[in-house]
């Protein structure tokens, strides 16, 4: 079995986001980069299925050399090899081709990513790799099993309820909880996370279809009415007649 | 040329969420000089897409395929396809659902599209760019985007756009078609389990939201939440400790590892207003929240705020909203 896990660089969830005084640019001072916490998702369970059927887990990241650390991370949490397209992701459609690019040298059973990067919040790059490489994507998953060693069975998260689809490989999937348990890396883990195979490749071409042209930040609340919880039944009145939404 | 609205049915109605989408893709077709039509699959009742035409949808083509009563994602894909094909639409709208991102994605590949997720802002179309403001950061920053393909797709998020409620319109409904191949049911779902949810109302399409938090001590004070919600019409949704410990369901947990919503009221209760709860609730219009720690940072997120044990004060809700009339 051979699992890709595609993981994503982004700002740690409690990350205060400031801009560039352009507000072209993401302003990268003091922040703190993790793996994206639903990529963690995708990443133990492929490592779970490793464990429990043979076969080995690659992480790959498209991304400039800084994020090099939190792919030694995902090594040390227990994959085997790894591999950075050395690019900016400039959007998703770029990534998705990256992504598809390397897959089709290498025909993976199942490729795994998260439901969305915590930064750009797309949920689009699992479904693009899906439809570039022509194989079904099942998103969002929080749940997946193999039957046996051409089909999963995957539960899928629908609104209202969930869906539960038997595919065969290889197939994409995107992660959320409770798919599996993230871990913490321990020491063994680091120690040969050092030695384990990161290839650097250089990207293929492809075109970005989006560009970001400025950043901004929401308005701040205009403060907060306090209510006298002895009278708390007047909370209801001003839902009513001053914020109008009851 | 036209704008191409894809619209989604629950339980024979149209999602509010749609009615949004289809109240953007009118504006933009407005603002293009073009027209607004919308493609509808499956379970939705004719008269509920004629009523499109208040959104200002001129036609609605309708697929009533038996086999896409539930979604499959590549058969959705191929019709909404053909659609485009037949109408020679240039911007496809999409609400920002599970369902929508997903053939949204799938359509930027074969329609060699640029797209957009997320959206909360109609296009600013100067000098023949075409650029929308998307929510990105989870909801703690937005992003203007250049869309710079040919075609345009674009996710609305919900609760960014007003439904449109004042023309007495109607909107043609045409029977569609698309071929369809057994490939295009691959990944057709073997079973699909709906919660019971009490009300019926979902919580991404919810307009008001109640939630609770680690601050309720465990399950069996629940119903404060649900009574609530009743009394109100909303919703129940979860803190993250709370869905982690199984005192409610995971699609409950809201925040930046559960789902993000933007309903108009949110009311969070015994929750503290942690930066990730933050990132799923903080484009909820208004914001209100009961927790017996004045400091708890999550008073810096609302709009109306109560300092109380929240064992007394939801009880005083309660009571007042039944006595609201309807
Ligand atoms: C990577 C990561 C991702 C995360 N993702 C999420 C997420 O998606 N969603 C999420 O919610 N959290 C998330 N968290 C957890 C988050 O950091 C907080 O721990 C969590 O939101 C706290 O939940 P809580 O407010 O219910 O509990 P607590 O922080 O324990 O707060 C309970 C609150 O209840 C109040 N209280 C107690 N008793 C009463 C009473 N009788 N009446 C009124 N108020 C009372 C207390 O004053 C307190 O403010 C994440 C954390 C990490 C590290
Ligand atoms: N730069 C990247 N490198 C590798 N994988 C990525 C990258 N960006 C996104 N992904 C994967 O795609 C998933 C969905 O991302 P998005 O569509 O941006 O929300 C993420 O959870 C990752 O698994």
């Amino acid at each position: 079995m051979k699992i890709l896990v595609c993981i994503s660089n982004v700002p740690d969830t409690t990350a205060k986001i400031n801009f560039t005084a352009d507000n072209k640019s993401f302003d990268k001072n003091g922040v703190q980069y993790v793996i994206n916490p639903w990529d963690e998702y995708a990443l133990t369970r492929a490592i779970e299925l490793k464990e429990a059927k043979g076969g080995t887990v690659t992480v790959l990241n498209v991304g400039e050399a800084d994020t090099e650390p939190n792919i030694r991370k995902a090594l040390a949490i227990g994959a085997d090899d790894a591999i950075r397209v050395n690019a900016y992701p400039k959007d998703s459609f770029f990534v998705a081709q990256q992504i598809a690019a390397i897959a089709k040298e290498n025909s993976y059973d199942i490729i795994l990513m998260g439901k969305e990067s915590i930064d750009y919040n797309g949920f689009q790059v699992h479904n693009m790799v899906g439809e570039l490489l022509g194989i079904p994507s099942v998103t969002p998953a929080f749940k997946l099993d193999l039957l046996d060693d051409t089909t999963a069975r995957l539960e899928r998260e629908i609104e209202g309820g969930k869906e539960i689809v038997e595919v065969k490989l290889p197939f994409v999937a995107s992660a959320q909880q409770p798919m599996s348990e993230p871990r913490i890396p321990n020491m063994r883990g680091i120690m040969t996370a050092r030695t384990k195979p990161l290839k650097v490749v250089e990207p293929v071409g492809a075109e970005a279809k989006t560009s970001i042209a400025a950043y901004s930040k929401p308005e701040k609340k205009g403060g907060v009415k306090m209510i006298d919880p002895e009278n708390a039944g007047e909370l209801i009145t001003l839902l009513r007649n001053e914020a109008k939404v009851l | 040329m036209s704008v191409l609205v894809f619209v989604e049915g629950l339980n024979g109605e149209i999602k509010n969420s749609s009615l949004e989408a289809a109240s953007y893709g009118s504006q933009v077709a407005t603002a293009l000089g073009a027209t607004a039509t919308a493609v509808a699959i499956g379970d939705v009742n004719e008269a509920a897409l004629a009523r499109l035409g208040e959104q200002g949808i001129s036609k609605v083509l309708f697929d009533a395929d038996a086999r896409l009563k539930q979604f499959v994602a590549d058969a959705y894909v191929a019709v909404i396809a053909a659609a485009a094909q037949k109408e020679n639409a240039k911007v496809l709208v999409f609400s920002n659902t599970g369902i929508g991102a997903t053939v949204g994605s799938k359509l930027a590949v074969r329609l060699n599209g640029s797209l957009a997720t997320n959206v909360t802002t109609l296009p600013k179309t100067e000098g023949g760019t075409f650029t929308v403001t998307r929510s990105v950061f989870s909801g703690k920053a937005f992003a203007d985007v250049e869309l710079t393909a040919d075609v345009k797709i674009i996710a609305v998020k919900k609760n960014a756009i007003d439904i449109s409620r004042n023309s007495g319109n109607t909107a043609t409904v045409e029977n569609f078609s698309a071929s369809l191949a057994d490939a295009d049911f691959a990944v057709a779902p073997k079973e699909t389990v709906m919660q019971d949810s009490e009300g019926g109302i979902l919580l991404p399409e919810a307009e008001r939201v109640v939630s609770g938090g680690r601050g309720l001590k465990g399950p069996e004070n629940w119903h404060l939440v649900e009574d609530l919600a009743k009394a109100i019409g909303a919703a129940t949704a979860c803190s993250k400790p709370v869905s982690d410990q199984d005192w409610r369901p995971h699609h409950e947990h809201v925040g930046q590892t559960g789902i993000t919503i933007s309903p108009n009221l949110y009311i969070a209760i015994g929750i503290s207003g942690a930066i990730q709860h933050l990132a799923g609730v903080n484009s909820s219009k208004v914001i209100v929240v009961i927790n017996k720690d004045p400091e708890a940072p999550f008073f810096k997120a609302a709009d109306y705020g109560i300092v109380g044990d929240a064992f007394e004060v939801v009880p005083k809700l309660i009571e007042a909203a039944k006595a609201l009339d309807k």
